[in-house]
Order: C-alpha cells, then sequence, then structure tokens
C-alpha cells in the first residue's frame, strides 16, 4: 500500500529534473540521436521495396498502398516505446546511479513518469523521420491515416511502455544478467502481433494469443483502415482495454521488483 | 521550512538485516544526537554499509526499527529524505554529464530555488569551478569526492552520511575535504554519520564513535575516552583491539 501511495504521489519538478537528466545525455552525443533514427530508415527502405515488390505480386498487398510501410513503421513504434523506458533505466545501471538518485527524494512514479515521457522523446526522434522520408521514397504518406494514426501511436507507445517496465521489472529482479531481455523481449511479440500479415494466418490456437495484445488489434485496424478506409472502434476498444491490464499487470511488476531491490540491498550495488 | 525539534537525529531499536542465513547487522541499537558527528567504525564486512544503506532507506530491515530525523525510514522516508544527504565514492555520479549538468539535475531533485547560483557557490567553496563544464568521468578521484561532496551539500542537508569521505585520496585532498567538513558543521550545525577506516580522521572529526564488529555494536564513546578505557596510544589501537577480539586483554 505504501509503495502504491509512493508512485502515486508525483511532483513534476523532480520528473522535470529526470527528463532533464536524460535529456542531457541524448543531447551530449550526436552519434545517439542519429542512431535513433537510424535503424526505423533502414527499416523503412528495407520494407518499403518489399511493399513496391509485393504490390505488383500481391493482389493482398496491392489492395493498400503502403501498408507494410504502415507496419513497420508502426512496429518501431511499440519497439522504440519499449526501448524508450529500457535504455534509460540501463543508463542509470550503467552509471551505478541508482544509490544517489533514490536517496534524493525522487519517488519510483516519478522516474517511471521520466522514462515513458523519455520514450516518447525518443520514438518520435526515430520514426518521424523514417515516416517523413517514404514520401519522397516510396510515395506514401503514413499519416494519409489522419486521426486514427495518432491511435494506433498512443496504444503501441502505451504497450511499449509496458514492456519496457516489465523489462525494468526483470533487471531489478535479476541484475545486469538480464540486460539483453531489453533489446530483445519485444520481438518474442513481433510473430504474434501480426505486423505485416492479418491474424487469421496465425494457427488458431496461436491467434489466442495474439488476440491476447494489444499490438494484434493495432495492427489489424491499421490494415482495416488502408484496405477499406474505415476505422474499426471494436479493435481500438480491445487494444484499449487490455493495454489497461498490461499497465496495471506491468506497473504492479516493476513496484514489487522495486520493492524486492530494497529488501536485497540492489538498489546500492547494482551495476556493471 | 521549519522542522519541530527532535531529540535524535537517528534512532536504531534492535535493528536487524540478515541476506539468507548471513546475519549482517545483528540488533543493533544506537542514537546519534542532532548537531554531533559520529563516526561508525569497523572491519570490512562488520555491517557499516549495511547498517547506513538502512539509514537511507535503500535497504528494508529484516526486523528493528530505524528513525531518521524523526521519521521511519522503512515506511515515510520521503519526509526525511529532502533534509538529509549521503556521499560515497562507490556510488557515482553519470560520468557522461558534466559537473554543472549533474548538480543542475540534483537539485531540481532536491527542489531547490535558484539551482544555478546554489551550483555556482558550491563549485566555488569546493575549489570546482574550473570544473563545471568538465564531464564527471573525466575527472581525477580527488575532483570526483569534492563533486560527489558538493552533491551532498545541495541541499544543505540537516544530515550527512558519508561512506568513506576520504577514502583513496592523497593526504592533502584528504585534509581539505576534512577541513571542509569542520567548517559545514561549524557553520550548519548538522549532523553527521560517516563510516571511515581512517582513525586519524576519526579521531579528528567525530565526538562520538560506534564500534561495530560482526554486525553488532561491540562499544561506543568519545575517541578519548575510548582511547583511556583500552589503555591505547591512538584510536587506531584501540580498532586492533576490537577488531582482533582483544578487549578484555587490553583493558586488563
Amino acid at each position: 500500500m505504501n509503495a502504491l501511495t509512493d508512485a502515486l504521489d508525483l511532483s513534476p519538478r523532480r520528473v522535470g529534473a529526470m527528463v532533464l537528466r536524460y535529456w542531457y545525455l541524448l543531447r551530449g552525443s550526436w552519434p545517439r540521436v542519429l542512431e535513433l533514427a537510424y535503424w526505423p530508415t533502414m527499416q523503412m527502405i528495407l520494407w518499403g521495396y518489399i511493399n513496391q515488390f509485393m504490390a505488383q505480386n500481391s493482389s493482398w498487398v496491392a489492395q493498400g498502398a503502403g501498408v507494410l510501410i504502415s507496419g513497420v513503421l508502426l512496429w518501431d513504434v511499440l519497439f522504440r516505446g519499449q526501448l524508450g523506458v529500457s535504455v534509460s533505466f540501463l543508463e542509470e545501471m550503467w552509471s551505478r546511479n541508482l544509490g544517489h538518485l533514490f536517496v534524493s527524494p525522487l519517488r519510483p512514479g516519478e522516474w517511471v513518469v521520466s522514462l515513458m515521457v523519455m520514450s516518447l522523446i525518443r520514438t518520435v526522434i526515430g520514426v518521424v523521420p523514417a515516416a517523413l522520408l517514404a514520401v519522397p521514397f516510396f510515395g506514401y504518406s503514413v499519416f494519409s491515416m489522419g486521426l486514427p494514426l495518432g491511435l494506433f501511436f498512443a496504444q503501441l507507445l502505451l504497450f511499449g511502455w509496458s514492456l519496457g517496465l516489465f523489462t525494468v521489472a526483470l533487471i531489478l529482479r535479476y541484475g545486469m544478467g538480464a540486460e539483453g531481455l531489453a533489446w530483445i523481449l519485444v520481438f518474442m511479440l513481433a510473430p504474434v502481433s501480426a505486423v505485416y500479415y492479418p491474424v487469421s494466418v496465425l494457427p488458431e490456437w496461436l491467434q489466442w494469443v495474439a488476440l491476447a495484445l494489444p499490438s494484434t488489434h493495432v495492427f489489424e485496424g491499421m490494415r482495416a483502415l488502408v484496405f477499406h478506409n474505415a476505422l474499426e472502434w471494436r479493435s481500438m476498444a480491445w487494444a484499449a482495454g487490455l493495454n489497461l491490464v498490461f499497465v496495471a499487470l506491468c506497473a504492479g511488476s516493476f513496484l514489487w521488483s522495486f520493492r524486492q531491490a530494497r529488501v536485497r540491498g540492489a538498489l546500492l550495488q547494482t551495476g556493471e | 521550512m521549519s522542522h519541530p525539534p527532535i531529540k535524535a537525529a537517528i534512532r536504531t531499536d534492535r535493528l536487524t538485516k540478515r541476506f539468507g542465513d548471513v546475519t549482517a547487522v545483528d540488533s543493533v541499537s544506537f542514537t546519534v544526537a542532532p548537531g554531533s558527528v559520529t563516526g561508525l567504525l569497523g572491519g570490512n564486512g562488520a555491517g557499516k554499509t549495511t547498517t547506513i544503506s538502512m539509514l537511507l532507506g535503500l535497504l528494508l530491515p529484516t526486523s528493528g526499527t530505524v528513525e531518521v530525523l524523526g521519521a521511519d525510514m522503512a515506511r515515510h522516508r520521503h519526509a526525511a529524505l529532502p533534509r538529509m544527504n549521503f556521499s560515497s565514492p562507490y556510488v557515482e555520479l553519470p560520468h557522461r554529464l558534466t559537473v554543472r549538468e549533474n548538480l543542475t539535475v540534483y537539485g531540481h531533485l532536491y527542489g531547490l530555488h535558484g539551482v544555478r547560483a546554489r551550483v555556482e557557490e558550491l563549485a566555488e567553496a569546493l575549489d570546482l569551478t574550473k570544473f563545471l563544464e568538465r564531464p564527471s568521468g573525466s575527472l581525477s578521484a580527488g575532483q570526483k569526492t569534492r563533486v560527489a561532496l558538493a552533491k551532498a551539500l545541495l541541499n544543505r542537508p540537516e544530515l550527512l552520511l558519508l561512506d568513506e569521505p576520504t577514502a583513496s585520496l592523497d593526504p592533502d585532498t584528504a585534509d581539505w575535504i576534512r577541513t571542509y567538513l569542520e567548517r559545514y558543521r561549524a557553520e550548519s550545525g548538522a549532523t553527521i554519520l560517516l563510516a571511515s577506516h581512517n582513525m586519524l580522521e576519526v579521531e579528528r572529526l567525530c565526538d562520538d564513535v560506534l564500534m561495530l564488529r560482526q554486525g553488532r555494536i561491540v562499544d561506543h564513546g568519545a575517541p578519548a575516552a575510548l582511547i583511556a578505557r583500552y589503555g591505547r596510544a591512538s584510536l587506531e589501537e584501540v580498532f586492533l583491539d576490537i577488531a582482533r577480539d582483544r578487549k578484555a586483554e587490553a583493558a586488563e
């Protein structure tokens, strides 16, 4: 109960201080900023050419211009959203700074909010240039989806934050040996999120797993919009509902791990 | 904001921490008076860092209580944290941020008004002005210690916890740090608890010392009183008697 009260008591100034801390880190290294945009752009170009080829050779892809480009860009929102949270957390582990942070008045909830803000900033830096470059490269603008794009973006970012928090919880619990999870966890969900193909392609038992993920409903919704120019509110409602469940579960696992770290003394000892 | 006067800056009661089968701190009870400088002494593995971690609320006790500036650190540590601070050579500030950036971030975390002015003031007091724009990771050990001290003094703490504040520093820099701490204490009336292996430092700075061995307080008192009681010439000799369990022999 005390952990929950702590987590919900937020000071915007302390959140701002932590965002400033990560911003200083980001602005101090142009290669890091470049790297943020590099992978989404490379992925967009790769899938853009696949999209171009498939549009001429597959009736399914031909139904909706840019369906694969939209898929890869939205997938990057989820990936970057998760990575933005877990990498900012790892920065503290690498610099052995957790001990200083948590003897200051900073509360775990404030730290988590700052990780989310940084995740949003990192995602925008990574994905927006790739989305803009798709226009001159392939004559396709993901922004042509209009307002529903904002909904897709928000749902995927929220799911990415949940996964990021879960990764943080695992690293707090198992130490730096679990660091690799920050890079690979989200990819376990890629096949079942139906990013580039409809969920009906999956075996029936796997479809149930897929439909338990918010991301699957977002990608199904995206295809409905691209193919039929219609926003499926049902998919959005499922995504939102599942996101609430994932946020609650992952935030709970983070708070539990944080408390366990205080039991084991990991906050002062954790590092490379 | 002013706070009601407190009888003890730190009060622990049967404070115990076990890690599996290992008892790191074993039923430790002590009180630190406001405005005093207290040394926490003991050999490696005696339980000093574990005790300090519980005082900071970073580590939850297995049993017993720890109260700092009137707040129960296991449950309400956020009532005390803005009024205290901590420095240790083993907990570093982010290397890639400059000294100014690090101090600015912590200034905001502690809710200071006029962060920039406070950073400049501390930089001047701790002779750090010319290092403000340098990455913290590029500093020498002595410079890093001064930066860590600047961070620990940002919020003008009523209670300062220092874990080996002069570890691995050359004698000149270590003396400089001790002089600064003496001045800070005289000017602010702050309470200081320091863990140290340097007995000359403890004799010079501390009003009182707590001797830990195998997680227990085995003796305590003013440095001069302990030296007299053990019939030794220095606190270092007292420390060796206690560390090697020669108390009875020494007392005879």
